[in-house]
């Protein structure tokens, strides 16, 4: 198999255009099922009473947009290093994601910190690094679209992002570093779980919804970022054409 | 490339260097035997977390003073507090509360929090833990 065959905007439009709508069901047929299970069969918490269910959403939101980051960053570091335009386009498709993840994970956050810890917010290390988390997005995102030339604005955007890295390690060991109100990791690869079991699946099969949904709409993303850039190609209004 | 590498290296270790420097105030509380220990700002308001410790809290009859002892299992630090406090402050559960060293050696309190830790139960199965624990203890205690 011939990398670079797919990552050629020719080849990898058309191959978008077939994936998407399938990792789009997935989602939602995943999510109906997590969200069944998190407000409906998952039992109640003894110390939280019904306030915690918000974990079925703010814990995969934040898992994502920790993720999605290093994604994005992996395909800046290519598209520094191997010039391919589809990795660059594929950065930028990613970011809008990752921006809403962080934001849901802040907000649903938020939201259960006012009836558990009794605020919404405090400057603990985890939650200040997850806010940076989206201000680094949407630096991301504004740097990109300040820029006219677009390969000029792949570069400071991946340089961007690149530095932003940093951040990942420290978003996700501030609860152990430092002294945080965010409490420790209920689930991590290197524990057994600290909860009960059907909230657990509960939990894993809605991070695996918000895999399917980022997959799903970075790939519609790319494409219209695909359409925005190569439309002066002859391929794409080929491709079009076929499509209409 | 070259200069985008060298540039990108540079910034990972200023970041670096930045946080190391704010090491010390990315803490979002001191345990009490820091504060015993006077690791704890002095003169100025900082926050003090541990344990709410068992049977310490007393409730004043005639206004929302609250006196209770937060503790880290090594040193304890009587809190005296005026408010309203959140849901899940417990005794025997995890209390993050803001305010002023007294020269007496108590903590004027202006804002308490809850922490939650990170296990996740149904009411039976904590139930059920209280349970084995107490019999753990009987069983020490004979």
């Amino acid at each position: 198999m011939n990398f670079y065959h797919y990552a050629a905007p020719a080849t990898f439009y058309p191959l978008a255009g077939k994936l998407w709508p399938w990792f789009a069901a997935i989602a939602a047929l995943l999510g109906l099922i997590g969200l069944y299970i998190g407000f409906v069969v998952a039992p109640t918490d003894a110390q939280q009473g019904e306030v915690y269910r918000v974990i079925f959403i703010h814990v995969p939101a934040a898992w994502m947009s920790m993720f999605i980051y290093l994604v994005m960053a992996g395909y800046c570091a290519l598209g520094l290093a191997f010039k391919t335009r589809l990795s660059a386009m594929m950065a930028s498709a990613l970011a809008p994601t990752g921006a809403m993840f962080t934001f849901v994970a802040l907000w649903t956050g938020a939201l259960w910190g006012k009836p558990t810890w009794g605020t919404w917010w405090a400057w603990d290390a985890r939650m200040t690094s997850e806010l940076i988390l989206l201000f680094l997005y949407l630096g991301f995102i504004a740097l990109q679209s300040a820029i006219e030339d677009p390969r000029r604005a792949d570069r400071a955007g991946a340089v961007l992002a690149l530095v932003g890295v940093v951040n990942i390690p420290i978003i996700y060991f501030s609860v152990k570093w430092w002294n945080t109100l965010h409490q420790g990791a209920s689930v991590s690869l290197t524990a057994a779980p600290k909860m009960a079991e059907t909230m657990l699946w509960g939990m894993l099969i809605m991070a695996l919804a918000a895999w399917a949904y980022a997959i799903a709409m970075s790939l519609l993303r790319v494409r219209a970022i695909i359409i925005e850039r190569e439309r002066q190609t002859e391929w794409l209004v080929e491709a079009l054409e076929a499509e209409r | 490339m070259g200069w985008i590498m060298a540039g990108l290296a540079i910034l990972g270790v200023a970041v670096g260097l930045i946080l190391n420097a704010f090491n010390s105030s990315l803490v979002f509380y001191f345990s009490p035997s820091q504060v015993v220990n006077r690791e704890a700002p002095q003169g100025r308001a900082f926050r003090v977390g541990g344990l709410v410790e068992a049977g310490s809290v007393q409730r004043s009859q005639d206004s929302l003073e609250i006196r209770f002892r937060v503790t880290d299992t090594v040193s304890t630090i009587p809190v005296v507090y005026q408010g309203i406090l959140p849901d899940l402050f417990r005794e025997g559960k995890g209390v993050v509360a803001q305010g002023r060293l007294q020269p007496d050696g108590s903590f004027h309190a202006s804002e308490v929090l809850a922490k939650h830790d990170e296990n996740y139960m149904p009411p039976e199965a904590a139930h059920a833990v209280e349970q084995a624990q107490k019999a753990q203890k009987t069983v020490v205690a004979k």
